[in-house]
């Protein structure tokens, strides 16, 4: 009997759960983060609880919320995709065309998917055929896209759209309680992203590329196959808002969509998934979406104006990750 | 390929002289010395900007901010202005230094001190400078009508044809080369990004080095900011909106890596050069303005592609057999 202690190698048992790990967990934080959003909002207005408003709300973040699941799962394996704003503009701009020569719902909601999906294989195949750092590809991916729509439709607008496309966007698709489309397709969404993510092996091979992928390539993991599946998943996903917001705005302009990119790798930040990756949740996601959306929605109650409300998702953003460092450098003083 | 690598530097001037060329054969008006020394003019922001990231980008970092920081600057400096109309140009670029190296000190902070990662950091404050202008302003712009005289006229100054915004272009780019190549900390900011662990052991501080080169990013996005409200007579929130990213493919371009510790001023220099001369090409050829984006876009992707496939080394492998069958295949 050789005795445990013995042996040359010895495996330390997992460290007990203090309690400061997990009042120090992020979803912890974003947890308390949100209720002191709610509870500051119903007191401060007397519009904020009420189940239409909420609805309502929804509206104004849905459609990023839903491009921040493939975004987290990009960002956990250490990608990042920034041409996602750019993907809506060409796949508006394809749905724009299809609507102008007169095609259905059906077709016009397809084409946005399609263009999505082939613009993210666009960006997998460059960045896995060629080694280079995805932030570089997908700036200039997001110039070409964006400018292939500035090209065709210049300081023009297309807006002839089929009223039943329009209803997608713009009606609740369940009536009680009411629910739009785009925020039924997003809590669908998380929960598939978070059974896959959390669930499957292939969700545990993305943690390991994101910790260390040159040891995920030897562990047999097809690091390349993964990474273009990913791209292919974020610009389907960029697709499906793009036709989810075209449907509700009725409008097809050049900068549809300009900037979206920051907002969305907000929340998915927020929500906890590391940029330097291998860290990250679902759950954690799903919270920082509905920090960020009570968070706007109370303060647009509160008449803040749009560029106000970014200053405080800015503070908030970079106070909601500095604090717990801090925190945690004074109750583990340097050696 | 290896060519390209080589004499990179030599390549790319080479391909813009080609455009210019080509550019003057459609339009010939392009090629007069006054329309090329506009191009020069119209292109010094993005040649200090440019070299400004350059730094923060060889030490692996992003700075996403600048713009920003360039747009808020430019507010306070007006606003400066309506108070106090009649200093000298020298204090307008002193406030604009100070403000914007105190902004780019903050983004610095963060990150050297509490090891955020810089895209998040200087995504943070970017939303955070821009709407900071609508805060201080109580959303109103500064016109060109509430500008003095000095303070307007500073950036329109001419020498040899040249303008001040060039020439502070060039004693921005002369300083950096010289910090880059003489000094302890310029060799340090390739150590850095080239391999932190390293560097540290050879006992360079990183977080200095950070430190150092987000105060330059902020200092010169600053400058840029009084230059630019005087030069276009107008400072608002929204003025140079997504112009970090012209800044960052200027790099791009200009061979710098974006994986850290690569980089030289003359290629960053060439790089904006080049987004310049087709910037300003597109109206002189009478093609929609429109098209400029998707020509960057397309151009940065050829740039890096190109790149890429001069650096590519095939993966080694492992077993003997696989080893051969490579061997096969390529034969």
């Amino acid at each position: 009997m050789i005795d445990k202690t013995e042996t040359r190698y010895h495996v330390l048992d997992r460290p007990p759960r203090r309690i400061s790990d997990i009042i120090l967990r992020w979803e912890t934080i974003l947890i308390l983060l949100l209720g002191a959003v709610i509870l500051f909002n119903t007191a401060i207005s007397p519009y904020f609880l009420d189940l239409y408003n909420l609805a309502d709300a929804t509206y104004n973040f849905s459609e990023k919320a839903i491009m921040a699941l493939p975004m987290a799962l990009l960002i956990l394996v250490r990608e990042i995709d920034l041409s996602v704003g750019a993907i809506i503009a060409v796949a508006a701009l394809a749905i724009g065309t299809m609507g102008d020569l007169g095609f259905g719902t059906t077709v016009l909601f397809a084409t946005g998917l399609v263009v999505g999906l082939l613009c993210g294989m666009v960006n997998g195949a460059l960045v896995t055929r060629t080694g280079v750092p995805s932030i570089v590809i997908t700036i200039g991916t997001m110039s070409l896209f964006r400018g292939i729509a500035q090209v065709t439709v210049g300081d023009q607008a297309l807006t002839n759209y089929p009223q039943g496309f329009l209803d997608l966007g713009q009606s609740y698709a369940i009536n009680m309680p009411p629910t739009p489309l785009s925020f039924l397709i997003f809590i669908v969404m998380a929960i598939l992203f978070g059974l896959f993510l959390h669930g499957t092996a292939t969700g545990r091979r993305l943690f390991a590329i994101g910790a260390n992928p040159v040891a995920a390539k030897f562990s047999g993991i097809r690091v390349d196959r993964l990474r273009f599946a990913l791209f292919t998943l974020s610009g389907l996903f960029a697709g499906l808002g793009a036709s989810l917001l075209v449907a509700r705005i009725g409008v097809m302009r050049p900068n549809i969509g300009l900037g979206w990119e920051l907002d969305i790798i907000t929340m998915v930040i927020l929500g906890g998934v590391s940029i330097a990756g291998g860290i990250g949740s679902i759950p954690g996601v799903v919270l920082s979406v509905f920090v960020l959306g009570l968070a706007t929605f109370g303060l647009s109650l509160m008449n803040v104006p749009g560029i106000v409300i970014n200053v405080l998702i800015g503070l908030l953003l970079v106070i909601t990750i500095a604090a717990p460092i801090i925190v945690r450098r004074l109750m583990h003083k340097p050696l | 390929m290896s060519i390209f690598l080589k004499y990179r530097e030599a390549v790319l001037a080479l391909i813009i002289a080609l455009m210019v060329v080509g550019i003057g054969i459609r339009a010939p008006a392009f090629v007069t010395p006054d329309s090329l020394i506009g191009v020069l003019n119209d292109t010094g922001f993005l040649f200090m900007m440019a070299l400004a990231q350059m730094l923060v980008i060889l030490t692996r970092g992003i700075d996403l901010s600048v713009a920003a920081n360039l747009a808020l600057t430019g507010m306070i400096v007006g606003m400066v202005n309506e108070v106090y109309p009649n200093l000298s140009p020298a204090l307008y670029i002193l406030v604009a230094l100070i403000v914007g190296a105190g902004l780019g000190l903050i983004n610095g902070t963060l990150i050297s001190w509490l090891k955020i990662p810089p895209i998040v950091v200087t995504l943070g404050t970017l939303a955070i400078y821009r709407g900071s202008i609508v805060v201080l302003a109580g959303g109103k712009q500064v016109n060109a009508s509430e500008m003095s005289e000095t303070f307007a006229g500073f950036p329109k100054i001419e020498f040899l044809g040249l303008n001040t915004v060039f020439w502070l272009a060039a004693l921005i780019a002369l300083i950096i080369a010289v910090v880059l190549t003489r000094t302890r900390m310029g060799r340090g900011l390739f150590a850095v990004g080239g391999n932190p662990v390293a560097a540290r052991y050879c006992g360079i501080d990183q977080g200095r080095a950070e430190l150092f080169v987000y105060t330059v990013a902020g200092a010169v996005a600053g400058l840029s900011g009084y230059l630019w409200v005087a030069r276009y007579g107008v400072a608002y929130s929204e003025i140079a909106v997504g112009y970090e990213l012209t800044v960052i493919a200027a790099c791009v371009i200009g061979g710098v890596s974006i994986g850290g510790g690569v980089g030289t001023v003359t290629g960053t220099l060439l790089g904006a050069l080049f987004i310049g001369v087709i910037v300003n090409s597109l109206p002189v050829m009478q093609v929609s303005p429109f098209w400029q984006m998707a020509i960057s876009g397309a151009v940065i992707l050829a740039a890096v592609i190109i790149n890429a496939r001069a650096e590519t080394r095939p993966d080694k492998l492992i077993l003997p057999e696989a080893r051969r069958a490579a061997a096969r295949g390529q034969a």
